[in-house]
């Protein structure tokens, strides 16, 4: 994941009724009437770039969106001399398959099991400690009148635009003074503090959406803001929690940069992304364990999109659903 | 007397054993330790922060603040606002930080001709990405829209961003894959090839292609893994900007005859405007800081290098710190037209609301 979702309030206008663009030239409104529902179809059949053309391009895409991916799926199952000699699309001829090129990846020299333990040990926290720090701050931004709180906001909405390139090299310094650099812990804390704006802002926006009747109702009740954060904001904010979970998950996994400079590059910490990386650096043609070892990298991602997929896209469109 | 430095020497042990225990994880079961313990770690201090300002009314307001907001801001503070100011601070330094050298470094990031090559492509890589995959994930959501696969169709461009950068690049190069070809003596190949694009040069007649070896062109190869990765993206927003778009507007438009590519262009482009803004800047900002494929499809050589990754080898390779820093302060700087256009165009369609 390297896009990070736009942020909610640019889509507004693409809600319905709220289009202004839709002035072609030439057009007349039409006088309101309902549609029966056959009328409906047919205008909907009618009106589509609907053409063996049409149809012929769409297939088109998907085939190159897809072969890439299916190739080297294919080549992770072939045995070595096979990937050398020719191309993957022959192994349909005559089928040859193995899990070889994966026992070899995960246990042998190139030891990806291993990384695979680095990479979960260091998505679970990256991912728990950042969304529960962004939910307090959020909760405080939302709902906490204090001075300067619009400032500050904006600071921290602002502070999305720094490229975390501009931070590195003193963060590692600093962790080299505290003896820290090349662990799980400096890992985990840059995660984190990579996270931190877009997550406040994400959430501070789904927090705005709840009716501020509840937050009063609970404290004229007496509840204290430790009490209305825990019982009456959390259980609504579940879908936008799994939401930016699922990002901050697909980011950290996938990401290279951060464990490239935080890691250390060791076989006790650097996550699954570095060897991967390191593997494909290496001179010579090593393709049975560059494709299952990418597929290794690959496959964890996928299932949790695959699995989630409704999560991701509301929270890619956070704000174009809501009011 | 003896007992007393005892109990400090056993402390100093204890507390050297827990350093090691907590800093050089080296088993699995270790690892995995180590990051429950963490989590538990973290759990505890919330949990005291906010135990400590849980009492009603007894507490002063901003003490409450400063625990549910203490914790973010000190955060940012440290690893976000300081280092950025010490990196720009740096870049008016020489290699080793020692000795000031004005805008040296911005001098020859501008003018050296390998780092003039470095910010073409750049430039390439800005314009091409955003455009290139909006352009082909609006195409493609149009064409898929209220289909009968629509949800299949959507899922496959999708699910390149669900790829790690790495991964994507592996893909890629396979796909790139070039064998020299060898011919007997009848002409006929002997060598087959094993990249699917080479294969499919052969099958035309033509030679096979170092993709990623020729400049300028390998820019435009790499360029490619980046808009396959993007437009499931671009796909998402605009195909639910599409749907968003009033009925009675396409309605009016089909009663004055207007089809197929007239409606997409005076119809669906301009409903969607803003959702395309938000899109095309958002892609941009995406790409500029991408050097994972970079680094991992050619290393940043053959003249394929961009900003970031540039970044990257003075900073860890070269150890140029003042230049690495120079580097990372014209990304920070190029960024932020970007955002000041997103935001203004956003303020822009609140105002219209």
């Amino acid at each position: 994941m390297t896009t990070t979702p736009p942020p909610p309030q640019a889509f507004q206008k693409a809600q319905p009724g709220e289009v202004d663009g839709g002035s072609a030239p030439g057009l007349t409104k039409p006088k309101e009437r309902k549609l029966s529902r056959a009328e409906k179809r047919a205008i909907a059949v009618k009106g589509k770039i609907s053409s063996p053309w049409a149809s012929g391009i769409a297939l088109l895409i998907a085939v190159l969106w897809t072969v890439p991916t299916f190739g080297l799926l294919v080549t992770s199952f072939r045995p070595a001399p096979d990937i050398r000699r020719t191309g993957w699309w022959t192994a349909f001829g005559n089928p040859d398959f193995t899990l070889e090129n994966y026992s070899e990846v995960l246990f042998g020299g190139a030891s990806f099991a291993n990384y695979v333990v680095n990479t979960i040990v260091i998505t679970i926290p990256a991912v728990l400690i950042p969304i529960s720090l962004a939910l307090l701050a959020a909760y405080a931004f939302a709902w906490i009148d204090f001075r300067g709180r619009d400032v500050l906001f904006v600071a921290v909405f602002a502070l999305q635009i720094v490229p975390i390139q501009i931070t590195l090299i003193p963060l590692l310094s600093q962790y080299v003074q505290w003896g820290l650099a090349g662990s799980y812990w400096v890992v985990w804390l840059s995660h984190t503090i990579f996270a931190l704006p877009l997550a406040v802002f994400l959430l501070h926006n789904f927090m705005k959406d709840i009716p501020p009747s509840l937050v009063e109702a609970a404290r004229v009740d007496g509840a204290g803001h430790v009490k209305i954060f825990f019982q009456v904001l959390l259980p609504l904010l579940v879908p936008a929690i799994a939401a930016f979970a699922i990002f901050q998950f697909l980011w950290v996994w996938n990401d290279l940069l951060v464990a490239l400079v935080f890691s250390g590059g060791t076989a006790d910490v650097a996550p699954l992304t570095v060897r991967l990386g390191e593997l494909a650096g290496q001179r010579g043609e090593t393709w049975h364990l560059l494709s299952s070892g990418a597929f290794v990298t690959i496959i964890v991602p996928l299932i949790v999109f695959l699995a989630l997929q409704r999560y991701f896209v509301r929270g890619l469109l956070a704000g174009s659903v809501k009011g | 007397m003896d007992f007393i430095s005892n109990i400090g020497a056993w402390l100093e042990y204890l507390t050297r054993d827990l350093r090691t225990w907590l800093t050089d994880a080296t088993t699995p079961g270790h690892k995995l330790a180590l990051m429950v313990v963490a989590v538990l770690l973290f759990v505890v201090v919330m949990g005291a922060i906010l135990f400590a300002v849980d009492k009603p009314k007894r507490i002063p307001n901003w003490v409450v603040t400063a625990g549910f907001l203490g914790p973010v801001l000190l955060f940012l503070t440290f690893g976000l606002v300081y280092p950025g100011v010490r990196t720009v601070y740096a870049s008016f330094f020489n290699r080793n930080g020692q000795e000031f050298i004005g805008i040296d470094n911005y001098v020859r990031a501008f003018t050296q001709p390998e780092f003039q090559i470095v910010l073409r492509n750049t430039a390439l890589w800005v314009i091409l990405v955003p455009l290139l995959s909006t352009l082909f994930g609006l195409v493609y959501a149009v064409l898929v829209d209220r289909t009968r696969f629509e949800r299949f169709a959507k899922t496959l461009m999708f699910l390149p961003m669900s790829i790690s950068l790495v991964g994507a690049s592996v893909i890629w190069r396979f796909m790139y894959e070039y064998r020299a070809l060898l011919r007997d003596a009848e002409g006929n190949p002997t060598r087959q090839q094993t990249g699917l694009l080479n294969q499919i040069l052969v099958w035309f007649g033509q030679e096979p292609q170092q993709f990623l070896l020729n400049s300028p062109w390998n820019t435009f190869f790499l360029i490619v893994v980046m808009v396959w990765i993007q437009s499931g993206f671009a796909m998402t927003i605009l195909s639910a900007a599409i749907k968003a778009i009033p009925d009675d507007i396409v309605e009016a438009a089909r009663l004055d005859g207007l089809t197929g590519m007239k409606m997409f262009r005076y119809i669906t482009v301009p409903s969607i405007r803003p959702a395309l803004v938000v899109v095309l800047t958002t892609i941009a900002m995406a790409t500029l800081k991408v050097f994972d494929i970079v680094r991992t499809m050619t290393g940043g050589n053959f003249n394929t290098s961009v900003v970031a990754n540039e970044f990257y080898s003075q900073s860890f390779r070269q150890g140029n710190a003042g230049l690495g820093a120079a580097l990372a302060t014209i990304l920070f700087v190029l960024v932020i037209p970007l955002v000041v256009y997103n935001v203004r165009q956003m303020r822009l369609s609140e105002e219209i609301r």
